[in-house]
């Protein structure tokens, strides 16, 4: 059996959450204050995901903020930023428009602005 | 060829630089840092002192009592905010009460005018948030305030407007008399001039010994700065001193020409170039100046800076024309009331000392104003939509805090001498120098210098190269 | 002289959702004037996401959820000045603003909504000793190069202060390819939310300082290095505890100030603890028709709270338009023990309806109870398992209690309960 003790993000109350694992089997998860904290703990003691917000270049220099329409895992963050950093994208684009599709399988990369 | 070439681009060599524009001879002023006013014409007090301080028959008393005189006329044709708001000196003992009695003879034997001890209760009148431990105070009704690095900048500006010229980044490493002087600096360029002026500060020793002449040393006085923001402006009218005592002249409090409150300097000795804050030179500015007056907004901080102050071994100002190497000229150990006495040091050097060495003729088409002569920020509404409409630039403000255009900032950057980084738009324009310190527009001023100079924003610096602002693209 | 029934100063979140709100109350005379080259304000540079979670119960990114409102701005028409600074208000509601295209022009209002938001506290408010060379940034000068400019202002990186953007700014100077070598703190406890704390923070091994400070910032052109100390319970620095921590930049992250000066032009009174106005629960201030919302008013954490004040402040600018100066019945409201501030300061007992209350503690609290005393009664208490200064607190007095009021309100929090 083993106790991990994480803080929950799912909101600014930050419950400090205790999950009991036998192996890779959540056993129990105690401190948090809603079921988004249940959820969140048993996804983050097993697989953390983290929706990765960055920025590609457009093609007149100027920055558009993007972000990954579902969380990715942790660990592939860097790999993530270094596929990103080579996007570059012609005006105009939408909010919400599809930089990169299938950036990880199924999952996209959006625009979060318009481009002008 | 020229026929004069000065030697460091502060105070001194500025106005001497532009006394020497209206003569008929060519003229060149070299200057070892990307920008002018960037030794300590850029960090002192901004005092024009009334001249109680110095010992009478001393090169300090007589320059300080004239260049006084001679401050509103000049600060005037170069555009330059100065405010004769008077000065005080406070004392808190029977004794320092003595020592005002003291100052003001001798203050009277110097030739200042107005001079009157005035009691405690004139005193509160004058400065309500005086402490209360004041018992009295010396009034000098003739002391005022200046912004120093605006008067350099000014003065070279208008030098190069009637035709002398600037060399940055020329940091002298030798310097050869033959029939001339050849002053070589360090990345090999060369100047050839018959006479040479010393106004190098800090580096007037060094630049002296290139010549052979070691009749002076140089020391380096630190002195730590608290500048208070606007909101506090109306804390102190009048410039604050403490009565000097044998520990020293204290610390003062004052206004300032752009209506901050500036707190210090502190004084110590140092045998390097050394422009740090420490923590506890910061403090004994904050104690000091809780001892002279109650409630000092220090929460109202917005920035601290220090300068070093340069004075010689022979603790008067060196004005001469050296011993070794006819020609050549020593401004040096110009400490406090340097900034004073520069417009009548620069009269004399120019008119005196030149005037014997080379035939000086004025100029016909000397042109002793500098345009524009007015702060956009201060003009009607009437006057600004003339401007804006001529130059839409006029219309778009960049710094936020103290609302200067990107009109301004333009002009800033083309007109003599040009800035070409952060600090120097910020000292030309005040961009910047409000209560968030750039933190909304240095990414927008970079900008604007970039695109002047038809550059990248990476090449962009706060001073010179290796500050660059950034470290490259992100991506 | 133009004229509009509602001048708005400041499109960032504040003025955009107290504009929509007096446009659906009523009043369709409005202009919104914005320094800016877009609306949105500072959310533009907020690429991160955490902004809606409790309005619109999803995570968005900064420039999502300002899109959210200038799409609703723009479908009602409302006018927009961009690219235009307010120089100055004056309290018979005469704003002053300069543009390329008008020049300086005059804009006569019937109600002021005062929505210019926050600036960053700089490095010299707080007397950080040594060099004053480049290299050094608020976290918000930084967050723009990178985000807006897309400009990377450093490579090794500390950073002073543990403030929301700070925290933001080492996970993102991170992710572009900068180390982030430490973020001290000077109190004993985080400003920021701690879900920044794990995802800025720990997500990437940057150490976290508490009570620390950097006493020393060294470099001839650039930052080389920095000298942090522990400080002890005065915050002041301990002897013998310094470490030297090699770096080009830092960053400073060390709270948010209200921009209030034409409010101060304006004669509006200010509360010299939230650096705001002082207001009525309606969001007015002591000066008639002119109206605060947002962190010009109060720093807000959550830009969800600060669209709810706005859309309070749009409302009240309306009615005070459409139905005129209303006679009030004050009562004033004080922050007790234990809270650095309550808003509103002041309560109109005439308003009618419930009002709800905001306010910072000033330390960390654990297993606490909230009390709203009328003189020696009180109205209400609540117990807390946790309160901390980083996260403002709230609490809801129905209309029966308000009206049941005689003497001054009093809020504070008792601890170990």
């Amino acid at each position: 059996m083993k106790k991990i003790s994480l803080t929950c993000v799912e909101c600014p109350l930050g419950c400090d959450i205790t999950v009991e694992l036998d192996g890779e089997r959540v056993v129990s998860v105690a401190g948090n204050t809603c079921p988004r904290g249940e959820k969140y703990a048993k996804a983050e003691v097993v697989c953390p995901k983290r929706v990765l917000t960055t920025t590609v270049r457009l093609e007149n220099g100027k920055m558009l903020p993007v972000k990954t329409n579902q969380p990715i895992e942790k660990s592939l963050t860097f790999n993530a930023m270094q596929r990103v950093s080579k996007v570059t994208v012609a005006s105009p684009i939408k909010i919400g428009d599809v930089i990169v599709k299938d950036l990880y399988e199924g999952i996209d990369l959006v625009a979060c602005a318009n481009s002008d | 060829m020229f026929d004069v070439a000065v030697i460091g681009g502060g105070v001194i060599g500025g106005l001497i630089l532009r006394e020497l524009s209206a003569y008929d001879i060519k003229i060149c002023l070299l200057e070892k840092e990307s920008d002018v006013a960037m030794g300590q014409s850029k960090a002192n007090s901004g005092i024009v002192h009334a001249g109680f301080d110095a010992k009478p028959d001393s090169l300090k008393a007589k320059f300080n009592v004239l260049g006084n005189r001679l401050m509103p006329q000049i600060t005037k044709e170069l555009g330059v905010k100065y405010k004769n708001n008077g000065s005080l000196v406070l004392a808190f003992s029977q004794e320092e009460m003595k020592t005002l009695e003291e100052l003001k003879s001798r203050g009277e034997e110097n030739g200042v005018e107005g001079l009157e001890i005035i009691s405690q209760e004139e005193l509160i009148k004058k400065e309500p948030n005086v402490s209360k431990k004041a018992i009295g105070a010396l009034y000098a009704p003739t002391g005022g305030i200046v912004c120093p690095y605006e008067l350099t900048l000014a003065s070279i500006g208008n030098a190069m407007d009637n035709g002398a010229e600037l060399f940055t980044k020329f940091d002298v490493c030798e310097i050869k008399k033959d029939v001339d002087f050849i002053i070589t600096a360090e990345d090999g360029r060369q100047i050839t001039a018959k006479a040479v002026i010393n106004c190098a500060g800090y580096g007037s020793q060094k630049i002296a010994n290139f010549i052979g002449d070691f009749s002076f040393t140089v020391g380096g006085r630190k002195g730590e700065y608290i500048l208070l923001d606007r909101q506090s402006g109306g804390f102190a009218s009048h410039t604050l001193f403490c009565t000097p005592t044998k520990k020293g002249k204290g610390i003062l409090v004052s206004p300032t020409v752009d209506g901050n409150i500036l707190l210090g300097p502190t004084a110590e000795e140092v045998d390097f170039d050394d422009r740090t804050t420490t923590s506890n030179g910061l403090q004994s500015v904050i104690s000091k100046a809780n001892e002279m007056c109650q409630g000092v907004p220090h929460h109202t901080a917005i920035t601290s800076f220090a300068g070093v102050r340069a004075y010689s071994d022979r603790h008067d100002f060196i004005i001469e024309e050296s011993k070794v190497q006819k020609g050549f000229f020593n401004c040096a150990g110009i400490e406090s009331p340097g900034l004073t006495s520069a417009p009548a040091i620069a009269k004399h050097v120019a008119g005196e000392l030149i005037g014997k060495t080379l035939n000086l003729k004025k100029k016909e088409n000397f042109n002793p104003i500098r345009k524009p002569d007015y702060f956009f920020s201060e003009l009607s509404v009437e006057e600004k939509n003339e401007i804006i409409k001529k130059d839409p630039a006029y219309g778009r403000i960049i710094c936020r805090c103290e609302q200067i255009t990107e009109g301004e900032i333009i002009r800033a950057l083309t007109e003599n001498p040009r800035a070409t980084d952060i600090d120097g738009v910020k000292r030309r324009t005040r961009a910047g120098m409000g209560r968030c310190q750039g933190g909304f527009c240095q990414p927008y001023v970079a900008e604007i210098i970039a695109r002047v100079n038809g550059t990248d924003i990476e090449t962009v610096t706060k001073n010179g190269k290796g500050s660059e602002l950034l470290v490259g693209k992100t991506k | 002289m133009k004229n509009y029934d509602i001048v708005i100063i400041g499109g960032g979140p504040a003025g955009l959702a107290a504009a929509v709100s007096a446009y659906d109350n009523g009043v369709k005379s409005i202009l919104i004037l914005e320094r800016d080259e877009c609306l949105g304000g500072i959310l533009n540079q907020c690429i991160h996401n955490g902004f809606g979670l409790t309005r619109f119960k999803e995570s968005m990114t900064g420039p999502e959820y300002a899109y959210k409102f200038i799409e609703e701005v723009q479908k009602r028409g409302i006018e927009v000045s961009l690219n235009t600074t307010v120089l100055s208000l004056t309290k018979d509601k005469v704003v002053t603003a300069i543009n390329s295209q008008e020049g300086v022009t005059l804009i006569k209002a019937k109600a002021v909504i005062l929505a210019m938001g926050c600036r960053e506290r700089s490095r010299g408010a707080l007397n950080v000793a040594g060099a004053r060379v480049a290299g050094i940034y608020s976290a918000g000068t930084a967050q723009k190069y990178v985000n807006v400019k897309g400009y990377l202002p450093g490579k090794d990186v500390v950073i002073l202060g543990s403030g929301d953007i700070g925290l933001i700014m080492a996970r993102r100077m991170t992710l572009e390819g900068a180390k982030v070598h430490a973020v001290c703190e000077i109190m004993p406890h985080s400003s920021g939310l701690k879900r920044n704390i794990v995802q800025c923070l720990n997500d990437f091994d940057i150490p976290l300082y508490l009570s620390h400070t950097i006493t020393r910032i060294d470099g001839d052109k650039r930052v080389t290095g920095v000298e942090i100390s522990a400080v002890d319970s005065d915050k002041k620095p301990i002897k013998g505890s310094e470490k030297y921590i090699k770096c080009d930049t830092v960053l400073f992250s060390v709270g948010l100030i209200p921009e209030n000066e034409l409010s101060k032009e304006a004669g509006i009174r200010l509360s010299p603890k939230t650096k705001g106005a002082e207001v009525y629960q309606n969001r007015e201030t002591d000066v008639s028709g002119i109206f605060a919302c947002g962190n010009v008013l109060q720093v807000h954490d959550l830009v969800d709270f600060v669209s709810e004040e706005s859309e309070l402040a749009g409302k009240s600018a309306s009615e005070y338009v459409l139905n005129g100066e209303a006679e009030k019945n004050a009562i004033n409201c004080i922050a007790g023990a234990n809270l650095s501030y309550v808003l509103p300061q002041r309560i109109d007992k005439n308003a009618g309806g419930s009002v709800t209350l905001f306010f910072r503690t000033s330390g960390v609290f654990k297993n606490c109870k909230i009390t709203v005393q009328d003189g020696q009664k009180t109205l209400l208490e609540i117990k807390k398992r946790v309160a901390v200064p980083g996260e403002m607190e709230r609490v809801n007095l129905t209309e029966d209690k308000i009206k049941s009021i005689v003497g001054e309100l009093t809020v504070g929090l008792e601890e170990g309960v």
